[in-house]
């Protein structure tokens, strides 16, 4: 993930933010593109909504882009933008140019749109301090979650891996929401409104599950045959 | 001849990127290699004061890139060494004065007549730090065993990993002994486990850098030093020889565990 560029679940598709720079488009597309083409197959298939900010798009240059992002195996539905040439040039090729305004800001815990049934994501790699994730949904997350790094989820969060960030699960006031991980060891966890610091000391790592009981955040390690929750 | 461009980073500021560029560059121009020098932290330079040549700038970084001059004219000679030379950043202006491209351009411009092109690059994640590790082949993360040296070294990793760079290689640097024996202080194997990178040079704490520093000579010339010999080793692992790790002071317990992890992938 380049910090130009950010991928984040939405009801509609995936919103994808282009971060204004240097103001000269070219090397934004050249830099969406390839962040395109790293998360293939994370992307594969996926409606995809682009927020471009500031950036000027002509009609020609969009009509490119579409077939770009099509040859990526992407399909693109909208594009939202500030300036007035993009949205013109958007508009006569058919693709939205507004979304639900909640979702275009897509931070958790505003309580809207959040279908606890949603999809999940799947993310494979060592998330490093700066890394976020949000999701409406679920997330599991196969790696590291190094401190300084975050996961915000509508739902549960699962960590094949050390937790050591931050993570809050059901963010939209899911209070049954649930982070399983292989050694549970956040900064910070939060579930819902509830808010945990654990203890800095702990004794051997083995999986836990953290949950809420009786308003309060409770880790427990896993159990073979033991119900979650 | 085609030269490698290897960025030395960090993200926090006075963990020793700088001694470490002066000294890595010093011991591979002392095994015969052509070395240069770039200094990209521009309006805050002191790789020139490191490596001893700050009274002898005339022309630099900036003035090559806007074109006042050769780049030939803005390299300096370090005239106790063979072939060390270093294009010092501008004092008087700010990391804006020059964009990634332009270090690319720079730096294609001297891979044809150098074996290394070493990139000390400003503290930070932002444009200084874009600029620095624009052309590089590889990076080198220079951190401190402490928590917060480690942290931002993972972010950098991370941003470096982004950018296609990967994988960085990592420097620890002002290891003391006695602080990790006493438990006060990171272990190498806590910062490799935690970072999850391969290691290039494991640095003790020595103040003898200090007074180096401060004279312009670079440790890594002083063949009795320790401290100097780990930067040597440092050079000769990016030349592509294998140097163990030495075990020191008697210390079995932290790098009988650093073996271990080596030997089962780096953690």
């Amino acid at each position: 993930m380049t910090d130009k560029v950010q991928i984040k679940g939405i009801r509609e598709g995936l919103l994808v933010s282009v971060v204004e720079d240097e103001g000269d488009w070219n090397l934004a597309e050249k830099e969406l593109l390839s962040e395109l083409d790293r998360q293939k197959s994370f992307l594969q298939g996926a409606k995809l909504i682009l927020d471009v900010n500031e950036y000027g798009i002509n009609a020609a240059a969009m009509g490119r882009l579409r077939d770009q992002i099509s040859d990526h195996g992407l399909s693109l539905w909208g594009v939202l933008s500030r300036s007035p040439l993009t949205e013109r040039s958007a508009q006569a090729m058919g693709l939205a140019t507004r979304i639900h305004q909640t979702e275009r800001q897509a931070e958790p815990a505003d309580g809207h749109g959040f279908d606890p049934n949603s999809d999940a994501v799947l993310v494979r790699r060592t998330l490093r301090s700066g890394a976020s994730i949000t999701h409406t949904g679920h997330v599991t997350l196969i790696g590291d979650l190094n401190p300084g790094a975050e996961i915000i989820a509508g739902g549960d969060v699962i960590v094949w891996g050390r937790l050591r960030g931050l993570v809050h699960a059901g963010a939209e006031g899911n209070q049954d929401a649930v982070v399983c991980a292989l050694d549970l060891a956040p900064t910070q966890l939060r579930i819902a409104g509830h808010i945990a610091i654990p203890p800095q000391e702990r004794g051997q790592t083995s999986p836990e599950v953290a949950f809420v009981r009786d308003g309060q955040v409770i880790a427990e390690p896993w159990e073979p045959g033991k119900a979650i929750k | 001849m085609s030269g490698r461009v290897i960025t030395i980073t960090s993200g926090k500021g006075g963990v020793g990127k700088t001694t470490a560029t002066a000294n890595i560059g010093a011991a591979l121009a002392d095994m015969g290699y052509k070395v240069v020098c770039i200094d990209a932290d521009i309006g805050l330079r002191n790789l020139d004061v490191v490596m001893g040549l700050e009274n002898r700038i005339v022309y630099d970084l900036v003035d090559v890139v806007e074109g006042r001059c050769k780049l030939r004219q803005a390299l300096i000679r370090d005239k106790r060494m063979g072939e060390l030379y270093l294009i010092p950043a501008a004092q008087t202006r700010d990391k804006n004065a020059i964009s990634p491209k332009d270090m690319q351009r720079v730096c294609d411009e001297l891979r044809p007549e150098f074996d290394f092109i070493l990139i000390d690059s400003p503290a930070g994640i932002e444009r200084g730090f874009k600029n620095a590790i624009a052309p590089a082949d590889d990076v080198i993360i220079v951190t401190n065993p402490e928590v917060s040296a480690v942290r931002d070294a993972d972010r950098i990793i991370g941003l470096v990993e982004a950018d296609q760079k990967g994988p960085a290689k990592l420097i620890i640097n002002r290891i003391n002994q006695e602080l990790i024996e006493r438990g006060d202080m990171l272990a190498v194997a806590d910062v490799l486990e935690l970072l999850a990178v391969d290691l290039i040079g494991m640095v003790p704490d020595d103040q003898a850098v200090l007074v180096s520093t401060n004279r312009g000579a670079p440790i890594s010339l002083e063949q009795k030093s320790r401290t100097g010999q780990a930067f040597r080793d440092v050079a000769k692992r990016l030349s592509g020889q294998e140097v163990a790790y030495t075990e020191e002071n008697g210390s079995g317990g932290l790098f009988g565990r650093l073996s271990k992890l080596i030997r089962t992938g780096g953690g």
